[in-house]
């Protein structure tokens, strides 16, 4: 009834392998494009912009860039934190050591440095498998963010120890730095993830998604149809590490402004892993659902108390949230352990059987 | 040359030459490690019993400590907050049981995994919440743990073992060696075994899952309990305990993920290496804390050659 798909018929093999081929979807996410580039840019002020729309889209990058190694490829990893931190400080060096280079460039070029090492750290995972290898990733994790540390040359032997971004121009208009307005990096910010979007959704449709989920499915079946195992897994760690990489360059330029180095430990590796599980691993969808969840749910926890004029101090606010979230993560892991998108698709069933039950 | 004669010869050289103080580093590192051991042993008990992957072990660490000091500081005395925190824990692991684990049954390791740390996230909000964020004194005295130390004249040196530190070692000796009795002799402990074993086949012979998790939690309880209070006694209570949850993640690598035997020798084997290497080669070479990533270096290491771990099941797979 509201999303009615009879009728709409595929003539060629092509039509059926369209990205859209129901074209209630296509209508829905032309909708949401017009949202984000049209009415958020309109309607928000700088508030919402640095903390909802900025920091939503970021994470459902890093969770993107997540989803492609547990989702996909089934390897497990919890040092997403780290390679954002790599992807970040790779960034600052490009951009200090070429002032010149256009940050568009830099940012692109600083994924490479944390695909390398994601493939590195992901070497074991040729012998390593399920939590075994999770304790590689955790020690990539850790190594990193003492690496960020320790070593001066990463943020150019500042007193502080941490990055602080210049101000940085794109065409005219500052989209780094002290000085950049919160609608330039939205923009930003948003193109970069529509680009990774789509190349994420390709990839995953393509050859090498299918490699990658043979090898999720059952990887010793994966090799005996002839699959590369060594090939399929290190592609994911390069193209996840990439995506992650790229995300943690937007963190820090586009959001943070400033970072140092305990802001990529654990946590920050936990939070994407949430967004990314609570969303639904193996879907694109997911991730932006997650991040949604995930980012809006403390900003929403935190204004309750306001609302309702209740006297409670902003102590108490910060433990209830980090309780209310661990019970969310529990509750919504019991309810649909499938995540989010697994939710939307339940809902859109529905949506296209309505008014008759089956 | 110069790096080469830094790794290779002097750390040894200085080892040499101050044979007291390597006694006292191998000591320290050895007491880091029964800590190790006993939060790892908590892991491995509830991974044998229900192939959960339990993150929160490090949280009930501190949730445990918190309990036994908050309980003394409002007024009870400590024989009656020891029994009392006790049964804050068995309250704790029938909760879990019910809201969390049972609802949950048969999901894939990920998700029960990323539950626990859900659980996390609650018990760190659940305990800032009542008994407050800053850090406490472990109630070392009242608990009538000797709080001295030993000094022993070697070597033209001295060592000193601090007595609560000897206190730790004698009672996760004790505590270990009660657990393997308990697991290896009692009807509830095969119980646990054959669980770990087959789920399926323990049920239908009559053994009741839900009890047996309840038990095997309150029992991570206890080895938290028991390393809350060693742990705190030495650094003071707080949710900074919270991170050695981590170092017990590369012990449980290193020896396995089903073995007690794997926990014990793991965690003193990482204890005592990541002291020797803090202090002979990270200080002077690597500008220190290497201790945030060693074990895991090595648990890695390890496991490129030996992908279950040193004591670990071997790894059948089939198609």
């Amino acid at each position: 009834m509201f999303y009615p798909t009879a009728g709409q018929f595929k003539t060629s093999y092509q039509a059926d392998h369209a990205l859209f081929p129901v074209r209630q979807d296509a209508i829905l996410l032309g909708v949401i494009a017009v949202l984000a580039f049209v009415v958020f840019p309109l309607t928000a002020n700088e508030f919402t912009f640095r903390a909802l729309l900025i920091p939503v889209l970021i994470y459902s990058l890093a969770a993107l860039g997540l989803n492609i190694l547990t989702g996909y490829a089934g390897q497990l990893s919890l040092g997403t934190g780290a390679f954002m931190g790599v992807g970040a400080y790779a960034c600052y060096k490009l951009v200090s050591i070429f002032p010149e280079m256009n940050i568009v460039v830099a940012i692109a070029l600083s994924g490479f440095f944390s695909a390398a090492i994601g493939v590195i750290f992901g070497l074991p995972s040729l012998r390593i498998k399920g939590f075994y290898l999770a304790i590689a990733t955790l020690a990539a994790q850790f190594f990193l963010v003492w690496l960020f540390q320790k070593w001066g040359w990463l943020y150019n032997y500042n007193a502080s120890g941490a990055i602080q971004v210049p101000n940085i121009d794109l065409f005219g208009i500052t989209v780094a730095g002290p000085r950049a307005t919160a609608v330039a990096q939205y923009y930003f910010v948003l193109c970069t993830v529509c680009v990774i979007t789509l190349f994420a959704i390709n990839i995953t449709r393509g050859r090498i998604g299918r490699m990658w989920k043979a090898v999720r499915d059952m990887d010793i079946a994966a090799e005996l149809v002839g699959i590369n195992l060594m090939r399929a897994k290190l592609t994911a760690f390069f193209v996840s590490s990439y995506i992650v990489g790229i995300a943690g360059a937007l963190f820090v330029f586009l959001w943070r402004g400033a970072a140092e180095a305990n802001l990529f430990d654990i946590p920050l590796s936990f939070r994407v892993l949430f967004i990314a599980i609570i969303g639904g691993l193996g879907s694109v969808l997911g991730n932006y659902l997650g991040a949604i969840l995930i980012v809006a749910l403390p900003v929403i926890i935190s204004t309750v108390p306001e609302a309702f004029g209740l006297p409670i101090g902003s102590a108490t606010v910060e433990h209830l949230n980090v309780m209310i979230i661990g019970a969310l993560i529990i509750t919504f892991l019991i309810v649909e352990p499938h995540g989010l998108a697994r939710f939307w698709a339940v809902i859109r069933e529905k949506f296209i059987l309505w008014p008759f039950p089956h | 040359m110069d790096i080469l004669n830094g790794i290779l010869v002097k750390p040894f050289a200085d080892m040499a030459a101050a044979p007291d103080f390597l006694l006292q580093v191998l000591w320290e590192g050895l007491v880091g490690g029964v800590l190790y051991a006993l939060i790892a042993l908590g892991f491995v008990l509830i991974y044998k019993s229900s192939r959960i992957f339990n993150f929160a072990q490090g949280i009930m660490v501190v949730f445990a400590a918190l309990t036994l000091v908050g309980l003394y500081e409002k007024g009870l005395p400590a024989f009656i907050a020891l029994p009392l925190t006790l049964v804050v824990m068995l309250v704790l692991a029938m909760t879990i049981e019910r809201v969390v684990l049972r609802p949950l049954v048969n999901q894939p390791d990920i998700i029960l995994f990323m539950a626990t740390i859900g659980i996390t996230l609650f018990l760190i909000g659940f305990g800032e919440l009542i008994f407050g964020g800053e850090n406490k004194v472990m109630i070392t005295e009242q608990l009538m743990i000797p709080t001295g130390s030993f000094v022993f004249e070697l070597f033209g040196g001295f060592v000193s073992i601090e007595q609560k530190d000897l206190t730790a070692v004698v009672g996760a000796v004790l505590l270990v060696a009660g657990l393997l009795v308990f697991l290896n002799k009692s009807k509830i402990g095969r119980a646990i075994r054959a669980l770990g074993d087959d789920h399926q086949a323990a049920l239908s012979v009559g053994i009741s899952l839900s009890t047996i998790w309840v038990i095997v939690w309150f029992i991570a309880g206890v080895i938290a309990l028991a390393t809350g209070i060693v742990w705190g006694a030495r650094a003071g209570v707080s949710f900074a305990l919270e991170v050695i949850a981590f170092k017990a993640l590369p012990v449980l690598m290193l020896g396995g993920l089903e073995s007690v035997m794997g926990a014990i020798i793991g965690g003193l084997a990482i204890g005592i290496l990541e002291k020797v290497f803090e202090i002979y080669w990270g200080q002077p070479l690597l500008g220190g804390n290497t201790e945030a990533w060693f074990a895991y270096m090595l648990a890695l290491l390890v496991l490129l050659f030996r992908p279950q771990g040193l004591f670990g099941e071997k790894i059948i797979e089939r198609v």
